[in-house]
């Protein structure tokens, strides 16, 4: 058994432990919870939310079709009002044909057909904005409809082209490998203070 | 500490007769031009102090009781401050106002916080008018248990606050080669900073537990474009917040209310807001927003992609655009400091065009990932002057002019990502033009 002279400076470090920790606790973020407020969920009810489609390789794409063709009636039904007759700009937007191959001119011209290195972006695009009154009202035969129509005024799919899960990702875009991550600092400044020009 | 290092308080005026007739009149002067559309200058603003002038009158506000105080209100700016707004770009033509932008005034803010009311703004569908008691976020993809939140169960947990500036990756774009924007509200009023407050998003994440081979996040606002990114999952475990607070009161709706993702030093647009779905991968989504839209022009015909980083840059606010000094003597030039890589280390300010610079004052608080105050205080003798700043940041980081950046990206059309050294030329008869040239 330890005798008193021994137990009195354990004591008086637990009181000054004590005493910190009641002192104020300055954090910058407070440690993580250990237990959380999340409610389980199952993916199927995350399913109307689950829209995104992975571009490279159309994993998401929905079951569905359209024609170059369709995607025509479809087009001036619910898209020439903005982007004006076969695509060349109307009277809120510019044009989403031509430009394939201005990238190396001075300048660029920024389409669908020259922007997109994966032709599902348009699919989930549209899905997830177009008609900009209406968004997400368009069907999945609709949406592929127009991206078959669109794709054809690129000259990137022929007149009789049908878009669906299995064919939209196989279209080959022309900047497919004209995207590079970025590699910045790309500049070199050096601090200068006198004479520096 | 240096005498031109940070600092906590200004240094007093050199004697009375200074304070008088420099920053006084000059304050003065600056607010009536910011007042102003147009931002001319009112002569009588730069009027000499006159010894021996009339006494001076007894102010009406002394003479009566002022206004009541109502029941219940939200505060308002004086009246006297009506030309401090935000406002639409003037210099592209916008056939629509929901996929567009207004900007801060820059050149009328004090301190490194922006008011809620003239926080910057970019929609892509125009700004969503949510519930909060509707609304949700579901955490999902590549999680070992998909989560739903309400913003009830996401103010359960202890808060974080921060502040960052938020920039567009746009800001500056009109003004690469030659000058097309008149204020510096236009140059760089896709720019502000803000106290986020929120918890992090690591916390949503490790409870939802991650899956092996989860390296990207995708965030989903509930707008109408329902504005969609991909970020690397690295970035997201540091230090991106879910935030639901800004300024010390919930989000203003044309910032996400109410939750939004914030992602510090990040281009703006990756800040998710109106949140409504986080989920993981294995890959990025290549969505239209990351090729079409917020990518980088560069030689060899190709776009850099991915670009996320805000680099180190810096701008004086005043003297700026569509400002006018009322004759030769002593100014304290001012502007902002911010990097997305870190802290700010040093701002430099030239008075002749760029050939010599002096090291400029950093006013405390500095942070990292928010904007920084610098002054320098500058006797202009009243000859043509071109005045610029330069910042650098905690990776050792020199902001460049645009000819340097130029000779390395491709400098041509919409291209994003200005941080280049910005010039304001200030005329004989004291006018302050954009001089990027």
């Amino acid at each position: 058994m330890p005798s008193r002279s021994v137990v009195a400076p354990v004591v008086a470090v637990a009181l000054v432990a004590a005493a910190c920790a009641t002192a104020p606790r300055m954090s910058q973020a407070p440690p993580a919870p250990t237990s959380g407020f999340g409610k389980p969920i199952s993916e199927a009810d995350i399913a109307p939310w689950n829209i995104d489609i992975r571009t490279s390789d159309g994993r998401g794409l929905p079951s569905g079709r359209g024609s170059v063709a369709q995607g025509k009636s479809v087009y001036e039904a619910k898209c020439i009002e903005c982007h004006g007759a076969e695509a060349k700009g109307g009277s809120v937007y510019g044009p989403m044909v031509g430009g394939i191959g201005s990238f190396t001119t001075d300048r660029r011209v920024v389409t669908p057909g020259s922007m997109y290195p994966y032709a599902p972006i348009l699919f989930d695009y549209i899905r997830r904005t177009m008609p900009m009154d209406k968004p997400q009202t368009m069907t999945n035969d609709e949406i592929y409809a127009v991206s078959a129509y669109l794709l054809h005024l690129n000259g990137l799919v022929p007149a009789d082209a049908v878009m669906d899960a299995a064919t939209m990702p196989r279209v080959q875009m022309p900047n497919r490998d004209g995207f590079i991550p970025d590699d910045r600092p790309d500049t070199r400044a050096v601090r200068c203070m006198q004479n520096c020009r | 500490m240096g005498p031109t290092g940070p600092e906590r308080r200004p240094p007093a005026p050199r004697n009375e007769a200074f304070a008088d007739t420099t920053s006084r009149s000059r304050r003065r002067f600056l607010r009536e031009s910011v007042a102003m559309v147009g931002g001319a200058l009112v002569a009588s603003a730069a009027a000499p102090r006159v010894a021996g002038a009339a006494p001076l009158p007894i102010p009406e506000s002394e003479l009566k009781p002022g206004r009541a105080i109502p029941a219940a209100e939200y505060g308002m700016p004086s009246k006297f401050e009506a030309g401090v707004l935000r406002r639409r770009t003037d210099v592209f033509v916008n056939r629509q106002n929901l996929a567009d932008w207004s900007m801060t005034p820059l050149q009328s803010q004090l301190g490194i916080v922006t008011p809620n009311g003239l926080f910057f703004e970019r929609h892509h569908a125009g700004v969503a008018d949510i519930d909060p008691r509707t609304h949700r976020l579901a955490v999902h993809g590549m999680v070992k248990q998909p989560l739903m939140f309400t913003i009830d169960d996401l103010l359960r947990y202890p808060s974080v606050s921060r502040f960052h500036f938020l920039e567009c990756s746009g800001n500056t774009l009109a003004d690469w080669l030659k000058a097309a924007s008149t204020t510096v509200q236009q140059t760089h009023g896709l720019l502000s900073g803000a106290q986020w407050t929120g918890i992090p998003a690591s916390w949503l994440l490790n409870e939802a537990g991650l899956q092996p081979g989860a390296k990207w996040v995708l965030f989903e606002g509930a707008d109408g474009a329902t504005h969609t990114r991909s970020i690397p999952l690295e970035k997201v475990l540091d230090d991106v917040l879910i935030a639901y607070g800004q300024n010390g009161e919930m989000l203003r709706p044309e910032q996400g209310y109410p939750v939004r993702a914030l992602i510090p030093g990040w281009e703006g647009n990756v800040s998710v807001k109106w949140l409504r779905r986080i989920k993981v991968s294995d890959q990025p989504w290549y969505f239209r927003s990351e090729t079409a839209r917020y990518t980088d022009p560069m030689p060899g015909g190709k776009w850099r992609i991915f670009s996320f980083e805000m680099e180190c840059k810096s701008v004086i606010t005043r003297p700026s655009g569509g400002m006018k000094l009322p004759g030769s003597g002593v100014y304290e030039i001012q502007g902002f400091a911010w990097s997305g890589r870190g802290r700010i280390t040093a701002v430099d300010v030239s008075v002749d065009g760029g050939k010599n610079w002096q090291e400029a004052t950093l006013e405390h608080p500095v942070i990292d990932k928010m904007l920084t105050r610098f002054r320098y205080r500058w006797n202009w003798n009243g000859s043509p002057s071109v005045i610029a700043s330069r910042a650098m940041d905690s990776t050792g980081y020199v902001q460049p002019t645009v000819e340097e950046i130029k000779r390395v990206r491709a400098i041509s059309g919409f291209v994003q990502h200005h941080n280049g050294i910005f010039p304001w030329s200030v005329g004989a008869n004291g006018e302050v033009k954009n001089a990027i040239a």
